[in-house]
């Protein structure tokens, strides 16, 4: 589904990603997993077209979209759930879900999947008059989850969904995330808290400082030494 | 006492003017953190756009003669005057700050000075328009109006009414319409944004192009209260419609209002009392409230510089 291919990226004079390759194939949970610095924020913010990247490929259905804005790809199915979450603190929990459906022009489609998010969350739906600066960092998750599917993109790229969140937060959204799988959404997902990330993922790739030393079926790498040294603390 | 609700009126009629255009500052300041100073220029071509349509259609609608209607003809000139300041500010948007939106905030806000003066030294040199004052028609005849012991011209009510309903229209746009909803999303977090799928540029054009209309009806607005235009009208009434956003906190869309019309009621006052420091109680305001809360009225603490 995802395709990419040599792809690099500059900060100025620094290069974040030294030319990674990999993909994604459909309707599976892909992770990328590495340390602070390591440039998995950057590889995202590259796919989903927030930032530019300089040589490289990027296919997605067998399309080339580098470097395409990021709304445009919005279009074509792509979701991003970002890092920090990002919500519009001043919007109400439902305007936050309105806001996810700009690009969905059906109303019944978009009422079906607000039902389905409240249904996944009852909390939002408690608050969804609430703003969301005043959610807590956990249902600001939730809803961060429920406006991607909202938007209802087949390809959800997820950056730290777990980031700062109490264990039993983590197993709902990490629950969350393989339910949205099994609807058919193909997943790439960025993880610091790499043995749940690996838990769940079919496949997996190590980044370090802009490259991708080694990858394989999650279950191989959680099980290879030096990841187990490096990143599961085992 | 009669006096005292006289001037008061006049001080909401002007601070209904620098309420239309100080609502363009606030919006584009809210969703670009810039502060355009040629929105001044909006204002004035607003005013042009109305004086040139009035004398094109006036004598179509009979004005001057009996029977005409008057209503229709302010109407398309209030239309006229709209679409003249957005059309200024779109392009405005599209050819000087688009290409700089990544760059140096500092580099927009020099490129909006020197839009500001382009605009106004381009009018002045236009055989059409020249530097020189004109006078500005009655749209529509004008009469007063005795309430109490106080007599008002049925053209306060009209700035009044006509500042009064778009603030409303303003309010529920952005309150309740999905392009509103965008905007407030767009101003709080682009990326964000984009990653729903808005494509921001298109609304930061509607910011820009209402701010732009607004300031176009002020220019019809002050033309018919101050029968007198210029090129280089806009400087003032921009500046201190300007003050009135960030006294009510700049980016915040109730506080231009109020903002407004404490700078338009402040400023009668004080020129009731003595012309000479009138103009200068406006700016005396300003940093006397700066002093006290720097975020403005009803401004929100930020980190935010200019």
């Amino acid at each position: 589904m995802l395709v990419v291919e040599n792809l690099q990226v500059s900060y100025g004079q620094i290069k974040a990603l030294k030319g990674i390759s990999f993909e994604v194939p459909q309707n599976k949970i892909v992770t990328l997993i590495g340390s602070n610095g390591a440039g998995k924020s950057t590889t995202l913010r590259s796919i989903s077209g927030l930032i530019k990247s300089q040589a490289g490929s990027i296919k997605f259905n067998g399309k080339e979209i580098r470097n395409l804005p990021a709304h445009e790809l919005v279009k074509l199915g792509m979701n991003h759930v970002p890092e920090g979450r990002k919500i519009f603190a001043t919007l109400t929990v439902y305007e936050n879900l309105e806001m996810a459906a700009w690009t969905v022009k059906n109303k019944k489609l978009f009422k079906e999947r607000v039902d389905e998010v409240f249904e996944l969350f009852p909390r939002l739906k408690e608050r969804r008059n609430q703003l969301g600066g005043t959610l807590s960092g956990g249902e600001q998750q939730m809803l961060a989850v429920g406006r991607a599917i909202v938007t209802g993109g087949n390809f959800i790229l997820f950056d730290e969904p777990s980031m700062g969140l109490s264990p039993l937060l983590v197993d709902e959204i990490f629950a969350t995330i393989i339910k949205i799988r099994e609807r058919g959404a193909t997943i790439l997902l960025v993880e610091q808290n790499a043995k749940q990330a690996l838990e769940i993922s079919d496949y997996a790739y190590v980044l370090e400082v802009g490259t991708i030393p080694f990858h394989g079926p999650a279950c191989d790498i959680a099980a290879n030494p030096k990841v187990k040294e490096a990143y599961l603390g085992i | 006492m009669s006096t005292f609700f006289q001037q008061l009126l006049n001080g909401i009629q002007l601070g209904s003017i620098y309420a239309l255009i100080a609502l363009g500052y606030t919006m584009v300041y809210g969703i670009v953190r810039l502060i355009n100073f040629a929105h001044g220029d909006f204002f004035m071509i607003g005013a042009y756009a109305a004086y040139g349509l009035y004398y094109a259609l006036g004598r179509l609608f009979g004005a001057g003669n009996p029977g005409a209607n008057y209503l229709v003809l302010f109407l398309l000139v209030l239309g006229g005057a709209m679409l003249a300041g957005g059309f200024a500010a779109v392009t405005a948007n599209r050819v000087a700050y688009k290409p700089l939106r990544d760059k140096p905030r500092l580099s927009s806000l020099i490129t909006a000075i020197g839009v500001s003066m382009f605009i106004e030294y381009f009018f002045s040199a236009l055989p059409a328009i020249g530097p020189s004052f004109r006078g500005f028609p009655e749209v529509f005849p004008k009469t007063i109006i005795k309430i109490g012991t106080a007599s008002v011209s049925n053209y306060v009510i009209i700035d009044v009414a006509v500042a009064a309903t778009l603030m409303v229209v303003l309010t529920l746009l952005v309150k309740f319409s999905k392009v509103g909803k965008a905007m407030r999303a767009v101003s709080q977090d682009k990326e964000a944004a984009k990653l729903m799928g808005i494509n921001i540029e298109t609304i930061i054009g509607v910011t820009f192009l209402i701010g732009g209309a607004f300031a176009g009806v002020a220019g019809l607005l002050s033309g018919l209260t101050y029968p007198r235009i210029f090129p280089y009208m806009g400087i003032l009434p921009g500046l201190k419609a300007f003050i009135a956003a960030v006294l009510g906190g700049i980016g915040n869309i109730p506080g231009a209002m109020l903002g407004s019309y404490i700078m338009g009621i402040a400023e009668t006052y004080a020129n009731a009392a003595n012309s000479l420091i009138g103009e200068g109680i406006a700016f005396a305001i300003l940093i006397v409230v700066l002093l006290i809360r720097p975020q403005g009225i009803l401004g929100e603490k930020t980190a935010d510089k200019i």
